[in-house]
This record gives C-alpha cells, structure tokens and sequence, in this order.
C-alpha cells in the first residue's frame, strides 16, 4: 500500500512523485472531480449532498481512508465506488491533491 | 398619451444594456424567453425560443455549479438559486441582476408560490427552508429542518411540500401566513433524494434512495400520511453505482401513466396514475437523470448519468418502445421543451453548446454556443405548479 504521508512529503518538497499518473490523464481527473464528483460535492467542492472535500475539510482525515472510499464508495450513503472508472493509483493521485487544494480545469 | 408613454419606456429602455426591445423597436413580450445556466462562470443566458438565440447574459450570480430557476408570473423576472446560497432575481428584459441575497451556505433550489408573492428555498446548510417576498427578497420566515432539504414543491393554498434527506421524512408547509410557517411532518423512508408533485398539485413523491420506492402523498388527504410505492423494485438485485443523482422535477405524467427515472439501474418504471401500481417498465441506455415528457404526452424523453451522457433516449408513450436514440453532443445535462414542445433545447455541457431538436422529425434545427451549458428554463414554467 502506498505511503500517503510519504507521498504528500515528497509533493510539498516539489518532487514528482513517480506513480502520479501522466499529464493528460490528470487533465481528465480534474475534469471528472469538478464535474462528476462536483455532481454531489460542489464544482467548488464546498458541499452538496456529499461532504465538503476542501483541504480544509479533509485536513485530518486518513490518506488511505479517503482512498479507500473514492474506491469502495460508502455503503449505506450516497457515495458509489469509482474503481470502474478509475484506477487505484488515480483515486491516490485525487485524494493527495485534493488535500493539498484541488487544482481548477484548464479551459 | 400611449405614444408618449411608449416613447418614455424607449428612452429609458435604450439608456442600458437590455432586451426589453425587439431589433424592429417594438416592446418584447416574455412568454417566448428562458435562461440558460452558464455553470462554470456564475453566468445565465437570457434566450428568445422563437428567435432560437441568445438575447443577453447576466453574470455575477455566484457558484451555479448546481442551480435551479423559478420564474415570477408576469414570466420577466427569472429566480435563480445557486449552490452558495445565492438567490438572484433577475429582469429578463433590462438583461439585469434586480436583487440579489446570500441567504444559506450552500442551497439546492427553489420554488414559487400560487400566488407569485413568495419564494421559498430549500437548503442544506443550513438545514431548512427560506421564505422570502418575491418584490424586494426580503426574508420572511424559515422552517429550520436539522436536515438537508430536497424535492421542493408548491402546492395550491400557498402550501409547500419537501423532503428531508437526512430525517426521511416528508413536510407539508402552509405559508397562509408568511410570517407564521404551520408544518405537518409524515415519516416516508430512508433517504428521500428528490421530489415531485403531479400537475395538478395533489400527489406529492419523494423517490427513495436507501431503498427501493418512492413515497407518496395524497396532500388532498394528508391525514393519511405517506404510503410506499414500487416497494422492491430493484428485487432484492445489487444497484449499480449511482453516479449522479436522478432528478425527479420535471416529471412526466401521460397517458394516465407516470414515468419514473429507477435508481441503479438502466431502467424507466412506468405507474399507473390511478391504482399507483406499477405499469411496465422500459430498458434504457443508462441511468436516467431526467425522465421528462413532451407537454402534449406523447413522447417521454430521457438523459443519463456519467457515463451514458452522451445519449438521449425518446420512448413513444403510446406504444411504450423507445422511438430514437441520439447523441446530441458530450455531457447532456437538462432538457427543456418549449411551451407547446414542437422544439426541445439540450444543453452540452463538454461541447459548450445548446442544442434545438424538432421533437417530430428528431432533425437538429439548431445550436447555440454557451460556456458549460446546464439547466434550460423557459418562462412557460410560471403558469405551472411543480416548476
């Protein structure tokens, strides 16, 4: 299992860290959470149906918990799992930027 | 007098940005306009559905990541309800923000009553509803809920239906007296997640998304509380993920039958208006989001969630088969007819366009560019309860 503190080390220290997935497919990523995700988050991500996922909001929450829900979704809430449409490494990808404040889509 | 008259609206008329004229000088009615929820840019586009083009458009409005419009009776003000609490009041013919008030952290939508003296909006932080006058915006009273607050509706008699995610019930508001909210509360069922009342504004649903049903309320005869129907539908069989939540306003009731989005599943269901027992089913491409039904009822047309919302489904009410398949362009996220339906306007969302099909040859007539094109809402909505 990937190491997310780790990860978001080597993030803020300004390493790339060798699992990110490649720059087209983050492009897709961050269309998906802005847009699906945004669905019941909020393409702001402050809130909706679905809980806030700001950094704030998600400040102390376990890296490999959030992981595990983008993954599994959350049986007995309205999150569905996602693994169908996108891989274990993106779901880390999502939940170390989503900590560290979201990026916006390129237009 | 009437031309000096006409000639004061003209000046004044000209002195901004507006639309309150057509290109030939004369004053524009409203019965023909609509908005067009501009979502990535907090924008709406102010449209002319004979001209099929875009009049003007208003920014400033906020996060309409999710946004919902009601309109005033006299079809000029548009009342747009944003995701950061913000509603906004806009002229449709000075192409203007009349009023605008953050009045929750973060709202899901909004509704109008018989009258056209209240608004009221629904919110999930806080938990509640807001009742405000429809002239000025000013708050009136609230009914706090502890919940988040979906499926509102008016009713007649200046009465409010809504459902509590959160409590799983279903609550009637009469705001006979604005100031003085009297609400009655009927258990419905684990996680009502939107609603609907029929058009003649006597049966209010609330589908059910932590089981398999939908709620439903005689409000002619509230004092028999909510009773389930569909009870079981999906069988006991595992959903599929739902990745994004149907919407139920906009329902569509034809041919004595109701159509109804299935939740998890690549299905329509069909109930039957009179017994509400269930009437059929039809299998379409995806998981519908809007099921919505052409004003005259003949056709039922259908949209879907990621990642079937590419395609648009019309089934033919009176045969009960799907008709025409479409793909109308990358992420369709409403439909809207226009007040008699010859035309229905889709919107694109990754194309940045809307779209106009004629509904009887299926032909596209036109587009129209729009930057994240959401909801479409046409000012045909004022005279209906439930819009």
């Amino acid at each position: 299992m990937f190491n997310g503190k780790l990860a978001l080390a080597l993030m803020v220290a300004g390493t790339v860290h060798a699992a990110d997935p490649d720059a087209a497919r983050q492009g897709e990523l961050v269309r998906l959470v802005r847009q699906d995700c945004g669905s019941c988050h909020g393409m702001r991500l402050t809130g909706g149906l679905g809980l806030p996922l700001t950094a704030e909001a998600l400040r102390d929450k376990p890296f490999d918990g959030l992981v595990a829900t983008v993954i599994y979704g959350r049986p007995g809430t309205a999150m569905p799992p996602w693994k169908s449409i996108i891989s274990e490494n993106d779901a880390e990808w999502i939940v170390r930027r989503l900590m560290q404040g979201f990026p916006e889509e390129t237009r | 007098m009437t031309r000096c008259l006409a000639v004061a609206v003209a000046l004044l008329l000209s002195a901004c940005a507006h639309t309150g004229l057509r290109e030939d000088g004369q004053l524009r009615g409203t019965g023909d306009l609509g908005v067009v929820i501009e979502r990535a840019t907090g924008r709406v586009a102010i449209v002319d559905t004979t001209a099929k083009a875009v009049l003007a458009r208003v920014d400033g409005l906020g996060d309409l990541s999710h946004a919902s419009v009601v309109f005033a009776r006299d079809g000029r003000y548009a009342y747009v309800f944003g995701r950061d609490g913000g509603l906004t009041k806009v002229d449709l013919l000075l192409a203007r923000i009349d009023k605008r008030v953050m009045q929750a952290g973060n709202s899901i939508g909004g509704a109008i009553s018989q009258d056209g003296r209240l608004v009221v909006a629904q919110n999930y932080v806080p938990g509640g509803i807001k009742v405000f006058d429809s002239i000025t915006l000013e708050l009136l009273s609230e009914v706090p809920a502890q919940s988040k607050v979906v499926g509102l509706v008016d009713l007649p008699g200046q009465r409010f239906a809504y459902a509590l995610f959160d409590k799983g019930e279903i609550w009637v508001s009469d705001l006979s007296d604005p100031r003085a909210p009297k609400t009655q509360k009927f258990p419905a069922g684990s996680q009502p997640y939107d609603g609907l009342v029929t058009p003649d504004g006597r049966h209010y649903m609330a589908g059910l998304f932590g089981e398999d049903g939908i709620a439903l309320l005689d409000t002619w005869r509230p004092e028999q509380g909510a009773k389930k129907i569909l009870e079981h539908y999906g069988k006991g069989q595992e959903k599929l993920p739902v990745f994004k939540m149907p919407h139920l306003r906009g329902w569509a009731v034809a041919g004595g039958k109701a159509y109804l989005p299935a939740i998890g599943r690549h299905e329509v269901l069909l109930v039957d208006t009179a017994t509400w027992k269930e009437a059929g089913r039809v299998k379409v491409k995806g998981q519908p989001v809007f099921v919505m039904a052409r004003p005259d009822g003949r056709q039922v047309w259908v949209n879907f969630a990621f990642p079937d919302n590419g395609w648009v489904q019309v089934i033919d009410t009176l045969s009960g088969q799907i008709v025409q398949t479409l793909q109308p362009g990358k992420a369709i996220l409403h439909m809207e007819f226009t007040p008699r339906g010859e035309h229905v306007w889709l919107s694109a969302r990754d194309d940045n366009l809307v779209s106009i099909y004629d509904t009887q040859s299926f032909a596209r007539l036109a587009t129209l560019p729009a930057d994240s094109p959401s909801g479409i809402f046409f000012t045909s909505r004022a005279a209906r309860t439930g819009f």
